[in-house]
């Protein structure tokens, strides 16, 4: 895998949702009040990228009894990817800001 | 008597966005699925707009259907490899994909499944031709219909991953 993943929308707000831990629902209201309403996981979407990062260990979900809904965490992995795509995106705004500095944004 | 409603009505496989789009106008004139059929669906009375129904190609997986019961989507019926969920509206905005890369992989999921089964019919029929098997010709026509779907599927997908080369959702 490429050391500096660059994350989907999508992911990024899947995995800064999970820094404290949340089931399925959680993640999609986290994610949509955290964006202030803009970013809406659809189930499906959620559902197979909640496998894929388990699947790359970024995220997993927590031992619960079998009544309970299911909840995932993020690991260590999953926040150094997380803190890495923040690097990348205070670069990107800090290059959209010195090149439209004369524009009013 | 509980009032019930059955229409018989067939969409093309590549049609599975209007199919939805008519059980959503169905659920909007007070009428939601609870029960799908080969070209079969059965419909009881509930507010209008009170529910929206989503389909997708899915294959049978516990997992997400406790999934989907967890953010409060009900479980209405498979049609093959086909799910039909509904939710109610007052729950927010219900939609399967939300961004360009999960719409790829749905349309991929049923690109494969169509080659599939137009592989194994193209297979057959040309094995029963040889044959001289009168029926062979049954199979080389399913083939070509799913060759046909299987083109639709992909001229979506195409236009799809032009956006995606761009834009994320």
């Amino acid at each position: 895998m490429n050391d500096n993943p660059v994350l989907t929308e999508s992911t990024y707000y899947i995995l800064l949702s999970l820094y404290t831990p949340q089931h399925g629902y959680g993640i999609m209201q986290r994610a949509e009040a955290l964006s202030g309403g803009r970013v809406r996981l659809a189930a499906g979407t959620l559902y197979g990228a909640l496998t894929s990062l388990c699947d790359k260990g970024w995220i997993e979900p927590l031992p619960v009894a079998d009544s309970r809904k299911k909840e995932y965490r993020l690991t260590e992995t999953g926040l150094a990817v997380l803190k890495n795509e923040l690097n990348r995106l205070r670069q990107l705004v800090a290059n959209g800001e010195t090149v439209l500095k004369e524009e009013t944004i | 008597m509980k009032e019930e409603k059955v229409i018989h009505k067939c969409f093309w496989v590549w049609q599975f966005e209007k199919e939805e789009r008519w059980l959503n106008t169905m659920a909007q004139s007070g009428w939601v699925l609870t029960k799908v059929g080969f070209c079969t669906y059965h419909f009881a009375p509930c507010q209008p707009g009170e529910y929206t129904v989503r389909l997708e190609m899915h294959a049978q997986d516990r997992d997400y259907l406790s999934f989907m019961e967890d953010i409060g989507a009900e479980y209405v019926g498979r049609m093959a490899q086909w799910v039909y969920f509904r939710r109610k509206a007052e729950l927010g905005q219900f939609d399967l994909f939300s961004d360009l890369d999960s719409k790829i992989g749905h349309l991929r999921k049923i690109g494969r499944t169509l080659a599939i089964i137009g592989g194994a019919n193209l297979l057959i029929g040309l094995t029963n031709s040889f044959n001289a098997s009168h029926l062979g010709w049954i199979n080389l026509l399913c083939a070509t219909l799913l060759m046909y779907a299987l083109g639709r599927i992909h001229g979506k997908m195409e236009s799809l991953e032009t956006d995606r080369l761009l834009l994320e959702n």
